[in-house]
């Protein structure tokens, strides 16, 4: 449960954000990051932005999550 | 990439070379465990380099005297239980929460301001967030808590069973398992607290602590890290996930946790009492703690009969030893929750754990 997920800030209004991975998009806040900026590339965790992650560390958890569906898809089913 | 798993496996295969006994390297964190498993790491290192998961699944460490505590508010007419989806499983003494939400007093959010919504839309029921985790998720709980606390929402309250790590890791080194040599740090913890928080572990106990992303390169990279360390005698603090961990960590949050919550000493699973582990929140909150409205105590509840997830999390056995381990005791139908939770030890091994 304490997994976060790198994703793009792509709607900014106040510390409400709406922040998208890989074409999946959720709401997030960014109380706890206020520098964070639209188009920064975030940590979210548990609803909250809690860092900025610089494009090419998030390009490669993406590619591991992309990954890790996968093989949950072929292999880990049930 | 090849070359620097490579470069790494050699570190780690020299260092252990020259050293005359087994070491031991411990995560506490159910992150790592689980990436350790499925990217099959543990197969590559030499016999000498023991991996040990240490407390790191909040689920499995939270004690059963709280998770009893949430099933007495989940029977009550007049809660709402919102909880993160790793606790629903979670056997108490007397079934768990997904025993209890077909009654529909029970429901999982996927953030504390999803928790503060259904106090928002339900005002003639208490919204009781079941609030577990480690420093990553607890300042998410403190927004809620301020958020309701501005905007005066009556019926929202929660049961802090938030945990520090390092006090965790004193405990583990002042006793219960002091054959660790060395910790592969959290690294979404470490974005919080800053990775300068474990300097104390290594000025204290003169233990290297490395903290690590996720990635496999990450994780064999840390341990690299520290068998050079071991080899060479010395202890140190390092950081190799600078993209994402800053020495100071998010100030911000750290800043409204400390607004919130102090640290009270507080019950692990398998560990028992430690000092000033747990969050609690402070008396100016006080109409939003759980505990004080229902009268609860956080007192230890009783283990669960035969299951050693307390063992199995301080690193004293591994899974297969406990005599339920894929007997009894499965992912589909589990014991304890070292079984439950997806970051569980025992769910690991028995996932992948096998597969070598
Ligand atoms: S295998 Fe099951 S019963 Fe045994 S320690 Fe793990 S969770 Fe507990």
């Amino acid at each position: 449960m304490c997994l976060a997920v790198p994703a793009r800030i792509i709607e900014l209004e106040g510390d409400r954000a709406v922040v998208d991975a890989m074409g999946n998009r959720w709401k997030a806040k960014t109380t706890l990051l206020p520098e964070a900026k639209l188009g920064d590339v975030v940590l979210v965790h548990a609803g909250f932005a809690i860092s900025q992650v610089d494009e090419e560390e998030a390009k490669k958890t993406w590619e591991l999550f992309a990954e890790i569906e996968e093989v949950r898809s072929e292999n880990f089913d049930g | 990439m090849l070359d620097r798993v490579a470069q790494a496996q050699h570190t780690i295969e020299q260092a252990c070379r020259g050293l005359d006994r087994q070491i031991t390297v411990m995560e506490v964190c159910g992150t790592h465990t689980v990436s350790i498993f499925r990217s099959g790491i543990r197969s590559i290192l030499p016999e000498k380099l023991k991996l040990l998961s240490g407390p790191g699944c909040p689920v499995c460490v939270t004690d059963q005297g709280y998770i009893d505590a949430v099933m007495q508010l989940a029977d009550r007419e007049d809660c709402l239980i919102a909880t993160y989806g790793d606790m629903i499983r979670v056997p108490g003494s007397d079934g768990s929460l997904e025993t209890r939400a077909s009654r529909g007093n029970v429901k999982v959010v996927l953030s504390s301001e999803d928790a503060l919504q259904l106090a928002r839309d339900n005002p003639g029921r208490t919204v009781v967030f079941i609030a577990v985790g480690f420093e990553t998720t607890t300042p998410a709980t403190a927004v809620a808590v301020q958020e309701a606390a501005s905007e005066g929402i009556p019926n929202f309250c929660i049961l802090s069973g938030h945990k520090l790590v390092i006090p965790a890791m004193r405990a583990l080194l002042s006793g219960m398992n002091d054959r660790i040599d060395a910790f592969l740090c959290p690294g979404h913890v470490s974005v919080i607290i800053g990775s300068g928080a474990f300097a104390e572990i290594v000025n204290d106990y003169h233990r290297p602590c490395v903290v690590a992303g996720f990635e496999p390169l990450q994780i064999i990279e840390g341990l690299a890290e520290i068998c050079r360390q071991l080899a060479a005698g010395t202890a140190e603090l390092k950081s190799i996930y600078n993209a994402v961990v800053s020495e100071k960590g998010n100030t911000a949050a750290q800043r409204i946790t400390a607004e919130c919550f102090e640290p009270v000493d507080g019950y692990w699973r398998g560990v028992g009492k430690i000092a000033k582990s747990t969050l609690a929140l402070k008396e100016q909150y006080r109409q939003f703690d759980a505990f004080k409205r229902f009268g609860l105590q956080d007192k230890p509840g009783k283990e669960i009969k035969g299951c050693r997830c307390g063992e199995v999390l301080c690193g004293l056995i591994e899974p297969m030893q406990c005599p339920l381990f894929g007997t009894r005791c499965t992912p589909q139908k589990p014991v304890g929750p070292c079984m439950v939770s997806s970051e569980g030890t025992c769910a690991a091994w028995f996932k992948y754990g096998r597969r070598k």
